[in-house]
């Protein structure tokens, strides 16, 4: 049932990109997805394919994979491919009523599209090649500057590590409750939606009561030894800035120097 | 009256990277009238196997059936076949949800379609057999009763249905051994009344000399012995070794005896038969002296 969903979605490997400092990758991602945006003309698009399928390669997480990342979102994604396709002014191909649909309209949608599809691409990327505890160890490590401004990096990071642990725990909870009643006749799949939200409370109950009880022991454990929050506290695995990040972040820049190029010429 | 397990292949998150087989071509038939004791180390298959004989989980190939019906079906009899195969989780105290003892005994059977008389005579009874006064717990809240008693709480949430199977998870789990001790007793009593056959998964060697008629021993997914428990005690202990558990703390003792060339009861099920037939056979040879 319910284990059957692939969540922090690691994809385990041992290739460039798994190796990446994930700070360096949390930056690269993050330069990427924002020169995607730069991308006007076909070339440039083109330019950003080449890129995107080069690295998905290089981390050798199955395209199979990816796509199931994009698909969650195929909504949103239609939706901005219609408002597209009908707002945009240019030479009407063909027209029903008040609907036009123009040259424009087509390429400037498509485009729309592929930039969101390659936004989560990307980004889905990131977090198919970096284990959730690295990722945590990178977002902490760049959120440390902004401290003396107020920012509770260390305290972030730790609950970010700690929801991520627990949510196969309480998936595996949610399945086995759900087992549970159902074995005494609970039907969670049938009737309308008030029924069914109904159906839920037997198991959102003593979900709700184990999760409690989870976060109470937790919290007892971490007392026990002696944490206090991040003051003066050292890591076991220090990130480690390597040419192999230099590597990535040349490869970034270069493409986004190129896409910058592109625009100003045309 | 019988579940069939014919071929059964359970594959866990097919198609990710974290594929594997918890059930590899088990052929199984469990008839009305047995105590089935299944045994087997951690990951062996046991608890997937349990699962598929009320259709909570459905084999990636193969059938169950239970009386000839296929749980894989939606239709009322796959229901009625499914609800007729009881399963008392690990830790089933943390299942429970309703705001009082009696209610949560109730979602069973009110989901069966019983009508309301109905009903409460079975929370009754249920509650007669995990041996909980009706007049004192039946409007208290659940959450309130010490874990042991939230155990029976559970167990007789099972009960109210009248399985014809009952699938037990190691249903002593957690509990002191006069907990134990009971609520083994009353699902042995009912056993020998023929309410119910048993099928019960436990790590706990003694339990299964003491009450099981038959023994399945998983290894890596399959069901690698089937016997009687004694006869796979005394005569199979090298291929259980080898499936990662062993026999009985009794049995090793007294196996132990024998090998020294002392003679002793070495089929007893339980210390008290052990000690009881020893005591005769002391007694008997100072008879001979």
């Amino acid at each position: 049932m319910l284990t059957d969903i692939t969540l922090g979605q690691y994809y385990p490997g041992n290739s460039f990109l798994h190796r990446m400092d994930p700070r360096a990758k949390i930056i690269c991602t993050m330069i990427f997805i924002t020169a995607i945006f730069i991308a006007e003309s076909f070339w440039s698009y083109l330019l950003v394919t080449a890129f995107l399928l080069m690295t998905i390669s290089v981390s050798g997480v199955p395209i199979k994979l990816i796509v199931k990342a994009i698909k969650p979102l195929w909504f949103i994604l239609v939706f901005t491919f219609i408002i597209h396709l009908f707002t945009t002014p240019g030479t009407t191909l063909f027209y029903a009523g008040i609907i036009h649909i123009t040259r424009e309209g087509i390429i400037r949608g498509t485009y729309m599209t592929l930039r969101l599809v390659y936004l989560i691409a990307f980004s889905s990327l990131l977090t198919y090649t970096t284990s959730p505890i690295v990722l945590t160890d990178g977002i902490e490590a760049l959120l440390t500057p902004w401290k003396r401004f107020g920012v509770p990096a260390h305290e972030l990071a730790m609950m970010m590590s700690i929801a991520l642990r627990f949510i196969p725990t309480l998936l595996e909870e949610t399945d086995r409750i759900m087992k549970a009643q159902a074995s005494r006749g609970a039907d969670f799949t049938t009737g309308n939606l008030m029924h069914r939200a109904k159906s839920m409370i037997p198991v959102l109950v003593p979900l709700f009561i184990s999760a409690f009880r989870r976060a109470d022991e937790l919290a007892t454990a971490m007392e026990a030894r002696c944490y206090r929050g991040g003051e003066g506290r050292t890591k076991m695995h220090q990130l480690q800035y390597t040419g192999r990040d230099s590597i990535g972040f040349a490869a970034v820049v270069a493409v986004t120097a190129l896409l910058i190029g592109m625009r100003i010429m045309s | 009256m019988s579940i069939r397990v014919e071929k059964v292949n359970y594959i866990y998150g097919k198609g990710t990277p974290y594929e594997r087989k918890a059930l590899d071509g088990v052929n199984l038939e469990i008839h009305k009238g047995e105590f089935v004791g299944i045994i087997g180390h951690t990951g062996s298959g046991k608890s997937t196997l349990v699962q598929h004989l009320n259709g909570l989980l459905h084999p990636s190939e193969g059938r169950v059936t239970v009386d000839g019906v296929d749980l894989a079906g939606k239709d009322k009899e796959t229901i009625a076949k499914r609800h007729s195969v009881g399963m008392v989780f690990q830790y089933p105290e943390q299942q429970l949800f309703e705001e009082t003892v009696k209610k949560d005994i109730a979602f069973g059977p009110t989901n069966m379609g019983l009508d309301e008389g109905n009903v409460e005579r079975r929370v009754r009874q249920a509650m007669e057999f995990v041996r909980l006064d009706y007049n004192t717990y039946a409007e208290r809240s659940p959450f309130r009763l010490s874990g042991g008693q939230q155990r029976r709480v559970a167990i007789a949430g099972v009960i109210a249905m009248h399985p014809d199977f009952l699938i037990m998870d190691e249903p002593s789990a957690g509990l002191d051994p006069v907990g134990r001790m009971e609520i083994f007793s009353r699902v042995k009593e009912w056993f020998e009344k023929k309410y119910f056959s048993v099928i019960l998964v436990t790590h706990n060697m003694d339990d299964i000399a003491r009450l099981a008629t038959r023994l399945l021993v998983m290894h890596n997914g399959r069901v690698a012995m089937d016997g009687k428990p004694m006869d796979i005690f005394l005569n199979h202990r090298k291929e259980l070794q080898a499936c990662g558990v062993d026999v009985p703390p009794l049995t090793d003792t007294l196996l132990y005896l024998k090998n020294q060339g002392i003679p002793v009861p070495e089929t007893a099920r339980t210390v008290q038969e052990a000690a009881e037939k020893m005591a005769d056979m002391l007694k008997g040879d100072t008879h001979a002296d």
